[in-house]
């Protein structure tokens, strides 16, 4: 559904069902240069379960319009913006990747709006390679090529998408470069080499929180979700086998099936 | 720094499919079975309501196929793709997901006769019309294109005549239309050409010949290269407005970039049901393995084929874009640099009834309606693929009466040239008779 934050045409996906602001609201952000199109495989499922779901697109990305959003604290307070902007009072947050940058951020700034916190792929800082953070800068499709490298496990690699016929890393791929990959990867590329907050708001997060990891994740290793997860007071943290950075996709099912577990134990419906 | 993502021999291989998850087989199973277990209801109802993915029933998807499908994804750089039961069952169904009654389509009149007939003859039966355009009349398709078209559709290489549509400036008419270019790659294979690179938006294969090679099954599949914005007009309303059939889901908001294959399998899977045997995919899969290396010797027989049939005495003219003189030829070397293919037709010296004798008399060769098996294939079009068609319409698709459409084979070159040679010889003797 289309709605403005701040005055600015904001798209999110509903997962298929009308937006209800009286139902619980569920917030995805997606990662660097991605959109709502990545949550397909989460979103469907809550939003015909009784939950309202928002797949937002984060200005200037997918079909929302703007500029993108500079910082991952400018990105984490617009998320809160645009839980009001739907008329809800509170959600639950699942980020991605910088989404988790981002969902924390909103943590920290928004506490009171949010009731739980999903990390997926996350770690407390995401210091970007130089040289790739220079060819997104770029626009040189080659640095789309190499995320999608570093974002697939081993496995991934060789596809077996649980939606039939779907070849993942084309998919990502297309994702990002319906954009000018400046503006959009090269700006988010640049906000998560620039944050450096997350450990210090992560240790004052105090919240239901869960930690998805990917036991091969090449963009944010094993080890640093771990320290991320050790940071956060009770943080459940699951590790998924034989699966990369975009277990959303890779592990679709797993991923659902943790996530699912902990909505419904945490933010249930009355 | 490089991506490590794997290449196109090692995707003929792998791609789509995981051992790990599959009792450890190096081999792809054969997942002979209509239907697949549920969890539980809630898995079932998530299932049906494409909220997670996985099999319902083998007509939707089957693992197998799948494996297939990714497959050629892969290799033609895509985001999707659907197998279907031929290459024509590919092309109904890619029309039928992008067209409703009263829609349109500019064609390039090129085309296997089967597809030109679908066009011209069935599609009309639905409401969809279609305007023909020579496939070098690259301004005739712009020309063409109506309030109500919904896409340009073509050949890269004509068959039978092998002349080439210009796809990098028929997809710049197709963008500024707004409608997607569909491309059926079936004689270049991902090996010689992937259209996603040169503009096309949709491709479909007849899995059947080349990708299979070994001419025991009968496979085809729709491509997406999820490139095309579905939502930037309003002419594709089924795939941007709420559809009833999935609880107004809105296909090209939650898919994106997999939004029409989405939408062919979820409909046209369902409602018209024109799916792949597991067995089919997988003999497919077999071909597949080898693709690279079939089309080296595929292009490198018929290059020498083409020289050979240039200095017969009994040939009258030879069309395959690596001829001296062909006017695509040009084109051919920008858009298939590898190799044009091994479809060549020729005109016999004596017209119909040298053609007849002609291909009564190769024994090598095989006589039938296929293309792009492993062995040396030849036709005489008129009378066999394109008879249905009047003369008119045989003229306007550039067919004579004296074309054999040849596929060059695997076998050893000099093989082939013998048994031409007792063919050629067994063509002059009709005409030696007429003279005396």
């Amino acid at each position: 559904m289309k709605f403005k934050v701040r005055g600015i045409d904001t798209f999110a996906s509903t997962g298929g069902r009308p937006f209800d602001k009286n139902k619980p609201l569920i917030v995805f952000v997606h990662g660097s240069g991605l959109s709502h199109m990545v949550w397909v495989l989460q979103t469907r499922y809550f939003a015909f379960r009784g939950y309202s779901v928002l797949a937002v697109d984060l200005p200037g990305h997918g079909l929302s319009s703007g500029e993108s959003l500079k910082t991952i604290e400018e990105m984490g307070n617009w998320v809160g913006d645009a839980i009001e902007a739907v008329g809800c009072k509170q959600a639950s947050l699942v980020g991605h990747s910088q989404g988790c940058l981002v969902t924390m951020e909103c943590v920290a700034q928004h506490s009171e709006k949010i009731k739980t916190l999903t990390l997926m792929g996350g770690a407390s800082a995401i210091p970007m390679n130089p040289e790739l953070l220079s060819l997104a800068e770029e626009s040189n499709p080659k640095a789309v090529d190499l995320m999608m490298d570093f974002a697939h496990g081993p496995a991934g690699h060789f596809g077996g998408h649980p939606v039939p016929g779907l070849y993942h890393l084309n998919v990502g791929s297309m994702i990002v470069q319906n954009k000018e990959i400046k503006d959009t990867l090269g700006v988010d590329f640049r906000a998560c080499d620039n944050y450096k907050n997350g450990p210090e708001i992560a240790k004052k997060l105090d919240l239901p929180t869960l930690s998805i990891l990917g036991a091969q994740d090449r963009m944010c290793r094993l080890k640093d979700g771990k320290i991320l997860a050790d940071y956060i007071k009770g943080s459940e943290v699951h590790v998924i086998e034989n699966c990369g950075h975009m277990m959303l996709l890779e592990e679709a099912d797993q991923t659902l099936e943790i996530l699912k577990k902990f909505i419904l134990e945490n933010d249930p419906i009355k | 720094m490089d991506p490590k993502t794997y290449k196109f021999d090692t995707l003929s291989l792998h791609a789509g499919y995981q051992p790990s998850k599959n009792a450890g087989s190096r081999q792809v199973p054969i997942y002979q079975t209509t239907s697949y277990m549920f969890d539980d209801v809630d898995h079932a109802a998530a299932l049906f309501n494409l909220e997670r993915g996985g099999h319902i029933y083998s007509r939707m998807s089957n693992p197998t196929v799948q494996v297939l499908e990714e497959r050629v994804c892969a290799l033609e750089g895509g985001t999707a793709a659907l197998a279907t039961a031929s290459g024509m069952s590919a092309i109904f169904l890619t029309i039928m997901t992008l067209c409703n009654a009263g829609d349109h389509m500019v064609v390039s009149s090129q085309l296997y006769g089967g597809t030109v007939n679908l066009f011209r003859l069935t599609l009309p039966k639905f409401g969809i019309k279609t305007t023909f355009v020579k496939p070098r009349d690259t301004e005739g398709f712009k020309k063409a294109i109506q309030p109500n078209t919904k896409g340009i559709f073509g050949e890269l290489v004509g068959n039978p005549g092998n002349e080439l549509m210009n796809m990098p400036e028929v997809s710049n008419i197709a963008k500024e239309a707004g409608i997607p270019l569909i491309i059926d790659s079936t004689y270049q294979t991902p090996y010689l050409c992937r259209p996603f690179e040169h503009g096309a938006d949709l491709v479909v294969h007849s899995l059947t010949k080349w990708m299979s090679g070994n001419g025991s099954s009968m496979a085809g599949i729709l491509v997406e290269g999820g490139t095309f914005d579905w939502m930037q007009n309003d002419k594709f309303p089924s795939m941007t407005e709420p559809y009833e059939g999935y609880h107004g889901l809105s296909f090209a908001e939650e898919f994106g970039p997999t939004a029409f294959t989405m939408m062919a399998r979820a409909e046209g899977m369902r409602d018209m049901g024109p799916c792949l045997a597991p067995q089919n995919a997988w003999n497919i899969l077999h071909g597949i393995e080898t693709l690279s290396l079939r089309m080296e010797k595929h292009c490198s027989n018929a290059l020498k084929m083409v020289e050979y049939l240039s200095n017969h005495e009994s040939v009258a003219w030879v069309s395959h874009a690596s001829a001296p003189g062909h006017p695509d030829k040009e084109l051919a070397e920008k858009i298939l640099p590898k190799g044009t293919g091994s479809m060549i037709a020729f005109g016999i010296k004596g017209g119909k009834e040298a053609g007849a004798a002609f291909i009564n008399n190769v024994k090598l060769a095989s006589h039938l309606a296929n293309v792009g098996d492993a062995r040396t294939l030849v036709i005489h079009p008129a009378s066999a693929t394109h008879s249905q068609m009047d003369e008119a319409t045989l003229k306007f698709a550039g067919l004579s009466h004296d074309m054999i459409r040849l596929s060059v084979g695997l076998e050893d070159f000099e093989d082939i040239v013998n048994d031409f040679e007792d063919g050629f010889r067994a063509a002059k003797k009709p005409r030696l008779v007429a003279n005396k």
